[in-house]
């Protein structure tokens, strides 16, 4: 599937992936994310049950800001 | 440790000087103090309501003071320079939390100009509340001393040194045995000292105590950027001490408390409920990111070359918090922080040098203690990393720059720039513990190749240049300074605004103006040059605003209240914005707004960088960036990510990379990286109201109320 991910396009081999496993496919391991799939905010214990699909806008942002 | 009686029965005054106490008035002292430690003068200085008004405090104070003292051709190492340390007027609240720091400005033996350098820990606070807003000392002595604040009596004196050891964890245990009546008064001393090496280094750095009750044993915090500490014991100051009769509640006689109790009791319930499920700040301290760091590509490893490394696991953060760092226990360097991430190993042995054998306890590993002496020097074990904490500390060494002045020298020695005859026998090798330590203990005592260490990154590479015949070209590229200051320790090479982050901060290479790895690289929410250019307005200043005020930056953003996530611009963490705005204006009792605290930390900051200019610094060249910092300098490098740069030669730049050997895909990328960082130079002066040059514009001075006659003086010919 092709996604946008970060206002980037992004190719996964699957058809479709959950949010926790795409986390897991991009390393994505900052426990402080605020994650919206097509502008909807996701809470952390949805992660493993919300399907990403083709076409799809997600977003990860990660809250860190240094040391 | 020296018997303390001893030591008072050989005390000698050389002078003491008496002062009205008065209380501070919401937040300000109104007086700042100055110490002449060569001719012994002492007094007080008015504060006047537009050094408040232009400079606020903390790095402000500093600067103005450091300007006013010195001229432009005013070095180091000359009588004039000046070493001032200052809180700034929220400093020493104890309800909202993080606020005990002070700035620490001077003349850097590093860069040959401003240096600021932020710190936590007991004296800021305590001189303060001893009645000054800022401690300016000036002069050099014929012979040790130790300045003594006196908020009891209401005297500063300064005494002979009697005979105290010299390294800073036997130093401070002694000061506070000589200056506490009784054991109960040792947490109403705060010390600042350094070690060793800052006798015998450029690279020297200051060691500020906190007494932790909970252990019994004081602790050390370090103002470790740009050499303060070589001007500390070039001045001949063993050691500063304030003394006073206990934290009461209200000491800075605040406005209107409510406003600070509010946002600090939310703040206190957020730590208590998120910190677990967050960074474990109060289990891991800031080393929590270590393995997020190597998982993001961005921990340096080998000299910055690499941003992972396959060994990276035997650093990971949880090893410090199960196996090292002591748990439930309050680390807070000052008192009312929640974060309480001054986390401490006890009863360490160190395997080498002077304290070999005997139990300290050792402050840290911070994450850029554990990047800098770990992954950066290819060591990845943390009896080795602690091990050279631990010595960095005492001797007065800055763990930051030690790191990137070891790391260049590895890959040197990996390149054979140097080789055994040059280092005195010892294999820098990446990876060699026993070599790193050796070259430890020789800086602190300034013997062998380790004086050649001492004298930091900027300085050994001309060295080597100049004696070994080593290419300057090579050199340049891979020696991790800029400015004349080392880099701190995360890899910019894939974030074009973290590379302005780094190379455009006023004092050189230093994370406290702005972090913009995550926004940038990970987050894509910066993308064009116009968004970079704002966030390197807006987080530099926001973030500069802390050091005016004595206030820690780690707690405006180490942890996310939950409703964050519906805050329009999420990542400056809104709601503890407002915090600070309710603080300020608790404490001084006069309203804020957001534009108004970054323009407060604008005229300061453009202040700082016309100072580097008035010195000859500050332009658009001294922004320049070696370019490990910004790509792939050796085939090793590039190849080790071909596939990323391969796609960038494509997608950036239209080059199809086939056919090409390593070489030419470098020099492509590389040409590239290049105009991008000119560019981005060229959009963050414009939103920064400067030339092209990087002057600031007299137009812009005049917006910001900074149009004083001597800035204008200095910026006029250059617009
Ligand atoms: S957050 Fe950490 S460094 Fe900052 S004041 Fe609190 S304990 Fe000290």
């Amino acid at each position: 599937m092709q996604i946008t991910l970060n206002n980037k396009i992004e190719v996964f081999p699957n058809e479709t992936l959950t949010i926790k496993e795409i986390l897991e496919l991009k390393k994505f391991t900052y426990p402080k994310l605020i994650v919206k799939l097509n502008d909807v905010i996701i809470e952390k214990e949805d992660f493993d049950s919300t399907f990403v699909k083709e076409g799809d806008n997600l977003m990860i942002l990660h809250l860190l800001a240094g040391g | 440790m020296k018997n303390v009686h001893e030591l008072k029965a050989k005390e000698k005054k050389l002078t003491e000087w008496s002062y009205v106490w008065h209380p501070i008035e919401r937040g300000y002292n109104n007086r700042t103090l100055y110490v002449n430690v060569g001719t012994l003068e002492i007094k007080e200085k008015p504060v006047s309501q537009q050094m408040k008004e232009k400079f606020v405090g903390g790095k402000g104070f500093g600067l103005r003071l450091l300007w006013d003292a010195t001229t432009p051709t005013t070095k180091w190492n000359d009588p004039e320079n000046e070493i001032i340390i200052s809180p700034g007027p929220i400093g020493g609240i104890t309800q909202y939390s993080g606020a005990g720091k002070s700035l620490v400005v001077s003349l850097s033996p590093q860069t040959d100009s401003v240096m600021d350098s932020n710190v936590g820990g007991f004296f800021g606070p305590f001189m303060k509340f001893a009645g000054f807003d800022a401690l300016e000392i000036q002069g050099k002595s014929d012979k040790d001393i130790i300045i003594y604040i006196d908020a009891i009596n209401h005297k500063v004196e300064i005494f002979e040194d009697p005979g105290f050891s010299t390294d800073s964890h036997i130093l401070g245990e002694e000061l506070t045995e000589y200056f506490a009546n009784d054991p109960k008064e040792a947490k109403n001393i705060g010390i600042v000292s350094t070690g060793a090496a800052a006798d015998n280094s450029l690279i020297g750095m200051l060691n500020f105590t906190f007494w932790d009750v909970k252990r019994k044993k004081i602790r050390l915090k370090q103002a470790g950027r740009g050499g303060i500490g070589t001007v500390f014991r070039d001045k001949k100051i063993k050691a500063i001490v304030a003394k006073i009769d206990g934290v009461k509640p209200n000491l800075n006689n605040v406005a209107d408390m409510e406003k600070i109790t509010v946002p600090g009791r939310d703040y206190a319930k957020e730590m208590a409920e998120y910190d677990d499920i967050q960074n474990q700040m109060r289990k891991k301290g800031t080393a929590n990111i270590v393995n997020v760091m190597s998982d993001y590509d961005l921990l340096p490893t080998h000299n910055f070359k690499f941003g992972s490394h396959k060994d990276a696991y035997k650093i990971h953060s949880d090893i410090l918090r199960d196996k090292y760092f002591t748990q439930g226990i309050n680390d807070a360097c000052w008192i009312g922080c929640a974060m309480q991430c001054a986390k401490g190993v006890d009863d360490f042995i160190p395997k080498t040098g002077p304290y070999k054998g005997q139990k300290v306890i050792v402050d840290g590993p911070e994450y850029e203690t554990a990047a800098g002496l770990g992954a950066n020097l290819g060591i990845f074990d943390y009896d080795a990393i602690i091990e050279q904490n631990f010595y960095c500390d005492t001797y007065g060494i800055c763990t930051i720059t030690w790191g990137t002045i070891v790391a260049f020298l590895m890959e040197c020695y990996e390149n054979g720039i140097i080789n055994k005859e040059i280092t005195g026998g010892l294999e820098l090798n990446f990876g060699n513990i026993p070599a790193a330590l050796e070259l430890l203990h020789q800086c602190a005592s300034g013997e062998g190749f380790g004086k050649i260490a001492g004298m930091g990154v900027r300085k050994i590479k001309q060295y080597l240049i100049e004696n070994y015949n080593a290419d300057p070209n090579f050199l340049n590229d891979i020696a991790m300074e800029n400015k004349g200051l080392e880099y701190s320790q995360y890899v910019s090479k894939e974030s074009l605004a973290q590379q302005g982050g780094y190379a455009m901060t006023n004092k050189g290479p230093q994370h406290d103006e702005a972090w913009l790895i995550f926004m940038d690289m990970v987050n894509n929410q910066i993308p064009t040059f116009e968004n970079k250019a704002d966030a390197l307005h807006w987080f530099p200043m926001f973030r500069t605003w802390f050091g005016l005020q004595g206030l820690c930056k780690i707690v405006w953003n180490d942890i996310i209240p939950p409703d964050n996530k519906f805050e329009k611009e999420p990542h400056k963490i809104p709601k503890h914005v407002r915090n600070y705005l309710s603080v300020w204006e608790g404490v001084t009792g006069i309203p804020m707004t957001e534009e108004e605290l970054i323009r407060q930390s604008e005229r300061v900051y453009n202040f700082q960088r016309i100072f580097n200019i008035r010195r000859g610094y500050g332009l658009r060249k001294h922004d320049a960036q070696p370019y490990r910092a910004a790509g792939p300098v050796t085939v090793e490098e590039y190849e080790s990510r071909a596939e990323r740069y391969d796609g960038q030669l494509k997608e950036l730049i239209g080059v199809n990379p086939e056919g090409k050997t390593t070489e030419e895909k470098i020099k492509i990328l590389r040409k590239y990286r290049e105009e991008q960082y000119e560019k981005l130079l060229d959009a963050v002066y414009e939103r920064r109201g400067w030339n092209k040059n990087g002057v600031p514009t007299i137009e812009h001075l005049k917006k910001i109320g900074m149009d004083l006659p001597e800035l204008i003086e200095v910026v006029a010919p250059l617009q």
